[in-house]
């Protein structure tokens, strides 16, 4: 459940929300991490849940040694009210036996808090697409059908490519058309649910393989300001993402001098 | 996923398992059943010694080691130097629980200051209830909390070589709440991208977001079980809360803590 960092509970009635789902690669958890980094969003609570994997470090944007001391937990919300925007991070897998209750959870915030609208940021298995796939663009959206009204028509003029159905049985011509995001971890239920409940959600997903993800998460991060506009692009050349400082030693330490 | 010998390899992703959630949706009530009966097999429970008036035991000081050489330390150093009554045990049973019956975590008390001695694995899916158990225990006003943690150094992350001369060393945490200037102790922060899991996670965790002052020690150690050098380096945080004797704790004691994990037979003895 959401805690208030401060004294006062702050009102996110009307804002845009972008949460990640924590999917092959961690995508959409480094697309927003840089987001958070580049627009500054102050930390205003904590997602207290028994759903995530505690872990506890120092701020992971600390831009210098008097904000570094900060401590940062599993799951935290920051918030731009400039922008109508609040950001949830995750940062520790989903318990395997309490995604179903993780799920309810994340519905039952987002109906409370009054967002007018929900981003989840994920990824899929690159290795899982078929022959169609493997052409073009690996990005990819769905929306829910109560935002499909209101952005349907700017994602077209984007143009964007929606997630695809898979065949359930491929080697049947008319079998049902199911929805597959392998790699997404709750992507696909989540979404699910946002449908069934009448919430307003879009996904934006990568197709990507694990190995250093950073490109991948510029590339959705990109992709996800063409169309929400956060950061104003520039003329020439993209728009200038700052890296966090956590970011450094994402494949260990440094090497021994004397392995070599 | 085939590979080019053509063995075929089950993918593992860092981020996700492959189950499909399909599965949950085709449980019935057996399966439902099953899964609450390991649901209550699972739970954490308190079993009171000696059950305070008003429920909940008052204390300025909360200590929780968790770790060979957090309680190692604790049996050597402060257990060990008497005046300590057990107050309560917490219970639980997951796939690493010891079967000899020994109790794995106990509630000490002396005069204000509580120390829970955690020497048993507590599973992901039990940390969260074990810390509302034992914070459950504790009046939450004018309390301020300790902890002890082990960890490997191998863990540790930096740009620069660390030699073997360098372990044990230990780095901090500390709650918004926790006042540095009231610390007595010198110990660097831990920093970037490096982080705490487990109890000490779950419990400053908690502590955070119920705005406790809290600070977590955590100990980098290349040895993997008890040792004596890695347990005094506790020595020094410790005493920012506890008088402890000045002289160090006998062989005898050190050799019984430390022992437990001596080779059992070899070839050659």
């Amino acid at each position: 459940m959401f805690i208030s960092a401060g004294d006062v509970v702050p009102s996110f009635k009307g804002f845009t929300l972008i949460m990640p789902a924590v999917s092959v690669g961690n995508v959409g958890q480094l697309a927003v991490d840089l987001l958070i980094s580049t627009l500054n969003m102050p930390r205003v609570g904590y997602f207290h849940t028994d759903c995530l994997i505690p872990m506890v470090g120092n701020n992971p944007y600390a831009t210098s040694t008097e904000d570094a001391a900060q401590l940062s937990t599993s799951a935290e919300v920051y918030s731009h009210s400039d922008l109508k925007l609040a950001v949830l991070q995750i940062r520790t897998p989903i318990i395997q036996t309490k995604v179903r209750s993780f799920r309810k959870l994340i519905v039952s915030w987002i109906k409370s808090s009054l967002f007018l609208r929900s981003v989840l940021l994920s990824s899929s298995h690159a290795y899982q697409r078929d022959d169609q796939q493997l052409h073009g663009t690996p990005l990819r959206f769905l929306l829910s059908p109560s935002l499909q009204k209101e952005e349907g028509q700017r994602v077209e003029e984007l143009g964007w490519r929606e997630m695809e159905r898979i065949s359930a049985f491929p080697e049947i011509s008319d079998s049902e058309q199911r929805l597959y995001i392998p790699g997404g971890g709750v992507t696909k239920a989540l979404y699910t649910d946002c449908c069934t409940e009448d919430i307003p959600m879009a996904v934006v997903l990568i197709f990507c393989s694990e190995g250093d993800n950073i490109p991948d998460a510029f590339a959705l991060i990109n992709h996800l300001n063409d169309w929400l506009h956060l950061l104003e692009k520039p003329t020439q050349g993209s728009v200038q993402w700052r890296v966090p400082s956590s970011w450094k030693l994402l494949f260990g330490s440094g090497i021994p001098p004397l392995l070599f | 996923m085939a590979t080019f010998f053509g063995e075929v390899l089950s993918v593992y992703s860092r981020a996700v398992e492959e189950d499909e959630d399909d599965d949950m949706t085709r449980e019935n009530e057996e399966d439902e059943q099953i899964r609450r009966e390991i649901e209550e097999k699972r739970q954490v429970d308190v079993h009171w010694l000696l059950q305070p008036d008003s429920g909940s035991l008052s204390c300025s000081d909360l200590i929780i080691a968790a770790g060979p050489n957090a309680t190692g330390f604790v049996s050597a150093y402060v257990l060990s130097s008497g005046g300590w009554r057990p107050v309560a045990r917490v219970s639980l049973w997951n796939e690493r629980s010891r079967t000899d019956g020994e109790p794995s975590c106990v509630l000490y008390q002396q005069k204000q200051v509580l120390i829970c001695q955690c020497s048993c694995y507590v599973a992901e899916d039990q940390l969260f209830q074990w810390t509302e158990k034992v914070f459950g225990c504790v009046q939450a006003r004018g309390l301020s909390v300790t902890v002890l943690s082990d960890c490997s150094v191998a863990e540790y992350k930096t740009s620069d070589y660390l030699s073997g001369s360098s372990t044990p060393f230990l780095r901090c945490l500390k709650t918004s709440t926790h006042s540095s200037a009231t610390s007595a102790v010198a110990c660097p922060l831990l920093e970037p991208p490096n982080i705490s899991c487990g109890l000490a996670a779950a419990v400053l965790t908690h502590c955070e977001v119920q705005r406790i002052p809290a600070v977590l020690y955590q100990l980098y150690s290349d040895v993997p079980h008890a040792d004596s050098l890695s347990m005094q380096a506790y020595r020094e945080p410790v005493s920012a809360v506890l008088k402890l004797d000045h002289q160090s704790p006998g062989a005898e004691v050190l050799q019984k803590i430390t022992g437990v994990c001596a080779i059992q037979s070899n070839l050659y003895t």
